[in-house]
């Protein structure tokens, strides 16, 4: 008998019925990792059994939980082993944490709650937890507040406080999708540790199968609300039998054909660009400090080239993007665009802006919804000195729309109606419309789900071919970089230490940083041989 | 936490001396001349000059604006145009009527909203609910000047549980407290109704956040999530309400305080503002104004209190 075994279990909320008959099981010491698409069904999985489910949830089948039916249990019994017996980790760590109550506390807090110590001793168990997942007493006193923390080190918390009790099950839904690799690398190690000193089983969600696949024991993969494939770990990755696996795998280690050839005129130059923040000051009189976000940063984009950015979250790629972009004005050093040279002192005008286009990373956030489509695609028409007009203006939107394989009709729908990669795509032909020689993709498929990525990085690549676009890719995703560019940069700590191309740098890596880098990001490529 | 109080003190200082300056210059751009205006239109230029001279009016604006203020800051509110007494005087009588109202009503708007903010909240789409956002739309729409009027003939006229109207003074608290209630009752209901909705709402926002569900994953009850990581956070939008509230209940009771006859603040500037005593009309706004940043000031700190990640920023 598992410790948690899933029986038939079907789940409903309202109308929409969300799972259909999902069986899998997890065993006392042992990883088994839930991978799926969003909409899969898998998260809710993991809410079904501890059973913190959305109002008007109905569910049938049978959750066995060390001897118990969850699915039977009344809610103060659930609230006691909630915690206790199940501890959980989310997705967000950056939001998971009561912003107004100290990390001693919050972690003190699970053991109160289940009234097993005093209040002094419940003070020393959550010390002794924190320095277990690594914050040590000296950097991280029980005083310090999450907003003082970074992502990684307030999912330490978050962890802290589903493990101060250690519970038979730890489900962990998402844990590391919000983190860089390496910080990622260092939480998959951290659960790991814990699951084998514990004796724990960890029920592990996820949507990236190169993170889950080095340390699960046992893989399901969901789809639509239905188990479609399980195994050992080892097993499925050698004899996979379902279409969907076997897509899920391709997807994730897609590589688009691409055959534009850059050519050798410069679209873009950067030398040795300074960008410095002003921060708050720390006394009142005296200058206000001030934080380098750009350091010295020199790089060529050549004309239907695709140049990769790489680093960690606050390298200050994002700070470089707007530099570019004309959003913010520089301190240091000079940004060319065609030839045309924007010093310090400058932020780039409008006439150069034109050039250039971006698509950032969230699909939902980076369109007004009471708009149009039209209206939304056509926004970039204000760099224009001449904006088209009636039919010409509508023609050249039906173009964009088409050119991103959306149809010329959605240019009457509202943004609501699309999916994340439709969305991405609207996104995409926005950036178009104008006919730009640069875009930039800030993070750009790093909130789509694997399949989708994929359809996009092809859909990039058509379009480079097509229309001689160069690019410059920003991504914390290894893996993407490498499928979809000529030449990549490491930066780190708002300078770039290592750049060259794309497959020399991914074998032969030269600077430690970048080593780091690609030791801790997970590759299928590798699992799979 | 001190870095964070001494910015807000200086910013606080630095108010009250831009608000002193704008209300002396606006209430003397406005027309009329009071010497001429208390003496009569038969009186004599020459009586009229004297008295300026008197007044001090015919000394420049700066120097004007500087006798006033430095007399503010000791206390010396300059003497009534109308009325030739102390206006400090006037001010003390007054205010004890409107601070301790505006105080009670501030108290029972927060006793009636905190409750029924977070049951509405708390059992959202339920009946209780739907009583609460109803009434309240209720609340803030019933004219506080009528539901005055029917409050003193029930409650007053006819069962004589309270004062009609008038006040007796703090010699008798009791008597004192008596006469104030139904006032302040009335003036409370509107922003109690306020207040509910702004803490249902905001509390229905903090209940959706992810550090919630982080909560009941620990073990915590759907109450003890709510009491122990909600409310707290919750607090912001409330606290920035109560602060408003407070300033508008201690200046903006005029109808309420002619309705119960209270000698308040609200009403003494009213008949400044009609008799020209632009002495009077000046130092009660300004005192009502260092009420005010009193108030923010105040609210501010609260703010840096409740949540630790404002105590950085200023």
């Amino acid at each position: 008998m598992s410790l948690l075994e899933i029986n038939g279990l079907k789940l409903a909320i309202g109308a929409a019925e969300i799972l259909h008959d999902v069986s899998l099981s997890v065993d006392a010491g042992q990883i088994t990792a839930v991978i799926g698409e969003s909409g899969s069904g898998k998260s809710m999985t993991a809410y079904c059994v501890n059973q913190l489910l959305p109002r008007g949830a109905r569910t049938k089948g049978n959750v066995q939980f060390n001897g118990q039916n969850m699915l039977a249990l009344d809610e103060s019994t659930l609230c006691q082993m909630r915690g206790k017996d199940i501890g959980m980790v989310f997705q967000e760590p950056m939001t998971a944490l009561n912003p107004v109550q100290t990390i001693g506390a919050q972690v003190a807090e699970t053991v109160l709650i289940h009234g097993a110590a005093s209040k002094p001793e419940a003070r020393k168990i959550a010390r002794d937890t924190l320095n277990r997942v690594g914050l040590p007493e000296a950097e991280f006193p029980l005083s310090r507040y999450p907003h003082e923390l970074s992502g990684g080190q307030r999912q330490r918390v978050v962890i802290a406080m589903a493990i101060a009790l250690r519970p038979k099950l730890l489900i962990a839904d998402e844990p590391t999708t919000a983190l860089d690799v390496t910080t990622q690398a260092q939480i998959m190690d951290l659960l790991k540790r814990l699951v084998q000193e514990d004796g724990m089983g960890l029920l592990l969600i996820s949507h990236d199968l190169g993170v889950v696949a080095d340390v699960a024991d046992h893989i399901v993969i969901m789809r639509k609300g239905k188990v479609v494939e399980q195994g050992a770990t080892a097993h499925i990755f050698k004899h996979m039998q379902h279409p969907y696996t076997k897509a899920l795998f391709e997807a994730s280690s897609h590589k688009p054909d691409r055959e534009a050839k850059p050519q050798d005129t410069p679209i873009l130059e950067v030398k040795n660009l300074i960008r410095d923040y002003t921060l708050p000051r720390k006394s009142l009189f005296g200058p206000a400090p001030k934080f380098r976000a750009v350091n010295g940063v020199s790089f060529t984009l050549k004309k239907g080239e695709s140049l990769g950015l790489v680093g960690e979250s606050g390298c200050g790629k994002s700070t470089l993007t707007r530099a570019i972009l004309g959003l913010e004005t520089i301190q240091g050093g000079s940004i060319s665009i065609n030839g045309v040279e924007v010093k310090a002192g400058h932020t780039v005008p409008r006439t150069l802006r034109r050039n250039m286009q971006v698509v950032f990373q969230d699909p939902y956030g980076s369109f007004n919804p009471r708009h149009k489509v039209a209206r939304l695609v056509s926004e970039p028409f204000h760099l224009l000195e001449s904006p088209p007009k009636g039919e010409a203006r509508k023609a050249a939107i039906s173009e964009a729309l088409t050119a991103v394989g959306m149809h010329a009709n959605d240019a009457d729908k509202y943004i609501h109606e699309f999916s994340g990669g439709q969305r991405q795509r609207i996104a995409i032909a926005r950036a178009l419309i104008i006919k730009p020689e640069l875009i930039i993709l800030d993070e750009a498929v790093s909130a789509l789900d694997v399949s989708i990525r994929a359809q996009i990085l092809d859909l990039l690549a058509e379009l480079s071919d097509k229309l001689g676009l160069s690019y410059l890719f920003i991504s914390h995703d290894l893996s993407v970089v490498r499928a979809i560019t000529d030449r990549v940069m490491v930066m780190k700590s708002g300078e770039i230490v290592e750049e060259g191309a794309t497959e020399a740098i991914f074998q032969t890596p030269q600077h430690d940083y970048t080593r780091a880098l690609l030791a801790a990001a997970p590759s299928l490529e590798d699992l799979m041989q | 936490m001190l870095i964070f109080t001494l910015k807000r003190l200086l910013s606080l200082g630095l108010s009250l001396i831009a608000a002193s300056v704008a209300i002396f210059f606006v209430v003397e751009i406005i027309p009329g001349d009071p010497a001429r205006l208390m003496l009569g239109i038969n009186a004599t230029q020459d009586a009229v000059d004297a008295l300026r001279t008197q007044m001090g009016l015919d000394q420049g604006l700066l120097a004007r604006y500087w006798l006033w203020a430095s007399g503010l800051l000791q206390g010396d509110f300059g003497i009534s145009y109308t009325y030739r007494v102390p206006v400090a005087e006037m001010v003390q009588g007054r205010v004890w009527v409107s601070l301790p109202l505006a105080l009670y009503a501030l108290l029972l708007s927060t006793l009636i909203a905190f409750p029924i903010g977070i049951i509405a909240a708390a059992k959202r789409g339920s009946w209780a609910d739907w009583l609460v956002m109803g009434g309240t739309q209720l609340g803030v729409a019933i004219p506080n000047f009528w539901f005055a009027m029917i409050m003193v003939s029930i409650l007053a006229i006819k069962y004589g549980l309270f004062s009609a109207g008038g006040f007796p003074g703090w010699d008798e608290p009791l008597a004192a407290l008596k006469a104030l209630t139904l006032p302040a009752f009335v003036l409370a209901l509107p922003q109690a109704s306020i207040l509910a909705r702004v803490m249902r709402s905001s509390l229905l926002d903090t209940l959706s956040e992810d550090f919630m569900r982080t909560a009941r994953a620990k073990g915590r009850t759907a109450r003890g999530a709510m009491v122990h990581h909600a409310l707290r956070n919750a607090m912001i939008p409330v606290l920035t309400i109560i602060g408003l509230q407070f300033s508008f209940l201690l200046a903006g009771a005029i109808i309420i305080e002619k309705i119960f006859f209270l000698p308040g603040l609200g009403s003494m500037i009213f008949t400044a503002i009609t008799q020209r005593d632009l002495i009077v009309v000046e130092s009660v706004v300004m005192l009502l104004v260092f009420a005010v940043i009193l108030v923010t000031f105040l609210v501010d700190i609260t703010y840096a209190l409740v949540d630790p990640r404002l105590r950085r920023r200023a």
